[in-house]
């Protein structure tokens, strides 16, 4: 129906104005506003809640939690931040009583379902007819903050099972918590042992994108410092005539914004300066793309290669088609399994009144046989009765004949 | 690790929003967004209009910050409206976990100090200009109103030249539609822009349905972004949808004509759809308001929405957006060729014995004011009303389509009527998703089982009691009756007793009595039985 020609290069004479474009994409965007979801991992106590009160240099007030939780429980929390006219929906994923049980094999399930949970809210908002994917909220995470304890020995295997689990639905950043605790040298031995563990085990964690020329330079370099060690701290020490955020010791004061004491501020500059919007993307196009990939062959559509069909829907009709034919079919056995039932019954019932007749017509019969001896009883009575009668009558008769006799004797 | 400020034109575009990072611990002040409005390169006929130096939507986000954070509003998703299908919002994802939940209405957060989120409109821009932008164009209207000069003009380059003919002054076997794509850069930006036109429409006698063409053109457009959202492997897709049509009507007339309407009838609900007076030099001032005000009541009375334009963030730029609008439908000119004016520019211009028409004069015509808004405010939103509007009432439409159609062919009468989106109880099954109807659907025959399972579990239940009372009361009645015989049985059995007693004793009294005489008559009888063997034969019975 259409003729396509070659895309052609050409030349403006003068500004249209279409330069503008980006700015106008950005603008909206603005003022529609952005959503980021955050979600940190780690052992109860290694300082997450203070890590993300750092980070956005806010209290998000949030109660510690005990280490005797049976079960890893998942807290989501969501508030607006704003920042010179930008607006944020963020979302702070925490995980309660993760490492505090004896048995841990678990501990990775809750975590992987809630990020399932939130895949399937979008996709099924997307499969939706009526749908309004401009107003809906995603809680899909978006990046996944991973505290390693500051052993100085490697990642534990608690970890290394979670981290598998994780590395192809969510983008995953390691990072050694409480880092104040480990020197320099053991800080740049732990941190190779981290990262050979990880290329050993096939952990994919997030790289930052080296592929837009912008970024590229300081991305590399910060992918080489990965896992970052932090120290997290809100609260605000006097040092000299500055204050500054950082840690109190009897030894001195760890900064939490000096670069030499810890890598905060890289963590915050590729975090949520320069990587937030990619880590967004690549939650959208790799991660989500994959689960719903992976549901929808579940449920069993497959894409057609005919031009004009539309594969999703003719599945689901089909789908829905053999699933009323089950339930028609377990509605029919029901339905015989009733009669049976019924007719069982029916018969039992039959057998107790025949039963029941049976033992009447015993008893019938006794009582005929007692009434035919009764009648027998009776009909000897008679008998005698008669022959008494008779026995009378000639008694009777003897006493008028020998009363006449007597009369005729007494006549001569 | 700062960045400076940028100076200089639009190729520093990029750097122009990149924020002058204040490093150091002081957490006292937020951050300022810093601009650079005051690079723009001279425009061509800029110097008459004022509106023009405000156009540059960089100054959109110069406004200051303002000193109080918590008045700014969490504002909503905005969606420009549409005369067909309204949205309605559905409600609220159920909260699985807690804290997460819908926008909330409290003010936003202020911060304690520098956090660096603020960055993300650079990081968005970065990212929007890398990608390069993608744009549709479509122009509908009778031969020779200047469609492809409009093309050239509005972009300021020779799509159509002579290398490349303008579809119309193709010759044609038959009429299809036909798109021409091009290249366009601009500082930093690809605009990868197609052209799409038919030639032929409204030449015939007969016109019925010539607009067929061109809707079916912007529904296939459609029907492919669905099938590639459908997929489920899916890649990312060229957005050719169409975004914008430009509707030319011809200035010689006094009104919408016939075949205007209908084609924009047919077209207004699948594409923005601008209208412009063509050919505008034919037309006074007067007459050119005349005929403005006349299409403007005819659109109206034939209920066709036009693309509205809608308001921006930036107050001075919605004022002016307010003059702009009051002059649709447009009226404009386009030329090819270009003419030196006194200054020694070279614009476009048509030249007349009676005087130039320059295309970019906004007293001579509204080209300039459709330029602006078309490509340097609205350029955006005309994509987005297309993918939000349009698209997603045509991909309504489709599904609910093919929901019914497949719904009826197998309805199980006892089950509510139509596809995978049956009505539940709840109400509207549009805004369930598949998945969900299915699984409704489930529990709602589900349901219905356990239902007429406890009906026939009652009905049963109700039946054997009945014929167990039945059994009951047949056996009480015969043991009744058993009863009964047996006691008058017995009633009988003592009364013969009773009487056999005293006849018996009776009879031995009276045998007592009588002993003698019977004894007597026993002799006197054997006697005369021997006697009387053969003469008496009366026997006296004893």
């Amino acid at each position: 129906m259409t003729s396509v020609t070659d895309v052609r290069e050409l030349k403006l004479d003068g500004h249209v104005g279409f330069d503008s474009l980006p700015d106008q994409l950005v603008n909206r965007s603005v003022q529609q506003g952005f959503c980021f979801n955050i979600m940190c991992i780690g052992e109860t106590g290694l300082g997450k809640s203070t890590l993300i009160d750092t980070l956005f240099n806010t209290r998000f007030e949030s109660d510690s939690c005990s280490h005797k939780l049976a079960k890893v429980g998942i807290r989501a929390s969501t508030c607006d931040l704003i920042e010179s006219n930008v607006q944020l929906k963020l979302t702070v994923i925490d995980t309660q009583g993760y490492g505090d049980q004896i048995n841990k094999e678990d501990s990775y399930k809750p975590i992987v379902d809630y990020i399932n949970d939130q895949f399937e809210k979008y996709l099924q908002e997307e499969l939706k007819i009526q749908r309004n994917m401009f107003a809906f909220h995603d809680t899909r995470a978006h990046v996944c903050i991973y505290f390693i304890s500051p052993s100085g020995h490697g990642l534990k295997a608690l970890d290394l099972v979670t981290l598998k689990k994780l590395d192809s639905k969510v983008n995953i950043i390691p990072l050694i918590a409480k880092s104040d605790t480990v020197s320099k040298n053991e800080l740049h031995k732990f941190k190779i042992k981290i990262m050979s563990e990880l290329v050993s085990n096939g952990i994919q964690i997030y790289q930052f994108p080296t592929d837009d020329e912008n970024v590229a330079e300081m991305n590399s370099q910060m992918n080489g410092h990965l896992p970052f060690a932090v120290v997290g701290s809100t609260e605000e020490i006097k040092s000299g005539t500055k204050t500054v955020r950082g840690r109190q010791y009897p030894w001195g004061i760890a900064q939490v914004d000096n670069e030499t004491h810890c890598d905060f501020v890289k963590l915050r500059e590729m975090i949520l300066r320069t990587n937030l919007e990619d880590l967004r993307e690549s939650t959208h196009t790799r991660h989500y793309e994959l689960y719903r990939r992976c549901r929808l062959q579940e449920m069993g559509f497959v894409d057609s290669t005919s031009d004009k069909s539309f594969s999703l829907q003719e599945t689901f009709e089909a789908k829905r088609q053999q699933h009323l034919k089950e339930l028609q079919t377990k509605e029919e056995e029901m339905r015989q399994k009733f009669v049976v039932r019924v007719k069982e019954k029916e018969s039992e019932l039959k057998q107790n009144e025949k039963d029941l007749h049976m033992r009447f017509d015993g008893v019938k019969k006794e009582l005929a046989e007692e009434r035919q001896k009764l009648d027998e009883k009776k009909r000897i009575l008679e008998e005698d009765m008669s022959n008494f009668q008779r026995r009378k009558e000639a008694v009777r008769q003897a006493q008028d004949a020998q009363h006449s006799a007597s009369l005729k004797g007494k006549k001569k | 690790m700062s960045r400076a400020m940028s100076t200089g034109g639009p190729t520093s575009a990029r750097e122009r929003y990149f924020i002058n990072t204040n490093r150091s611990t002081d957490t006292d002040k937020p951050l300022n967004v810093v601009n650079d409005s005051s690079a723009l390169p001279a425009r061509i006929g800029s110097d008459s209009s004022a509106s023009v130096g405000r156009s540059n939507p960089s100054s959109l986000r110069s406004s200051p910050v303002p000193s109080d954070l918590s008045s700014i509003a969490v504002p909503t998703a905005r969606v420009a409206p549409v005369a067909s299908g309204d949205f309605k919002r559905p409600p609220p994802p159920p909260k699985a976990y807690p804290g997460v939940g819908p926008k909330s209405s409290t003010p936003p957060r202020k911060l304690g100090g520098y956090v660096g989120f603020a960055n993300l409109p650079n990081q968005v821009h970065r990212k929007a200009v890398r990608k390069g932008f993608e744009f549709t164009l479509m122009v509908c209207g009778e031969s020779g109103c200047g469609k492809s000069t409009f093309v050239n003009t509005m972009f300021l380059t020779n799509v159509y030249n002579k290398e490349y003919p303008s579809p119309s002054l193709r010759i044609q076997k038959t009429l299809k539609v036909e798109t021409t794509r091009v290249l366009l850069k601009e500082g930093s930006v690809n605009l990868k822009l197609t052209m799409v036109d038919f030639p032929g429409y409204g030449d015939r006698v007969d016109n019925s349905n010539c607009w067929e063409p061109m809707v079916r053109y912007t529904e296939d457009k459609f029907d492919r972004h669905i099938r590639g959202e459908s997929q489920v492997k899916r890649q990312t897709m060229s957005d050719d949808r169409v975004h914008c049509c430009v509707y030319f009507i011809a200035p010689n007339g006094h009104g919408l004509k016939p075949i205007d309407v209908q084609c924009m009838k047919a077209l207004h609900t699948r594409v923005n759809l601008i209208p412009v007076i063509a050919k505008a030099d034919s037309l006074t001032a007067g007459e050119c308001e005349a005929f403005k005000k006349k299409i403007l009541t005819d659109l109206q009375t034939n209920k066709i929405s036009i693309y509205q334009f809608p308001d921006l963030d930036d107050e001075d730029e919605n004022k002016l957006n307010k003059e702009r609008k009051s002059k649709v439908p447009f009226a404009i000119v386009s030329s090819n060729a270009c003419v030196t004016k006194e200054g020694g520019k070279l614009v476009r211009a048509r030249t007349y014995p009676w005087g130039t028409v320059e295309v970019d004069n906004i007293e001579h015509n509204d080209f300039h004011v459709l330029r602006t808004m078309m490509v340097r405010t609205h350029f955006n939103d005309l994509k987005v009303t297309t993918h939000c509007n349009h698209y997603e009432n045509y991909r309504q439409a489709h599904w609910s389509k093919i929901a019914a159609s497949s719904g009826d062919a197998g309805a199980n009468p006892g089950m509510a009527a139509g596809g995978p989106l049956i009505k539940t109880a709840s109400g509207s099954s549009l805004n369930k998703n598949p998945m969900a109807t299915l699984e409704d659907e489930k529990i709602d025959h589900q349901a219905r089982i356990k239902k007429m399972e406890q009906d026939m579990e009652q009905v049963f239940e109700m039946k054997v009691k009945e014929k167990l009372r039945k059994l009951r009361d047949m056996e009480a009645n015969l043991k009744k009756e058993m009863e009964e015989a047996k006691a008058s049985l017995e009633t009988a059995k003592n009364d013969l007793a009773k009487h056999q007693h005293s006849f018996y004793r009776e009879r031995d009294a009276w045998a007592d009595e009588n002993k003698e005489l019977e004894e007597l008559i026993r002799q006197h009888y054997d006697a005369a039985k021997s006697l009387n063997k053969k003469k008496d034969k009366k026997l006296i019975p004893f």
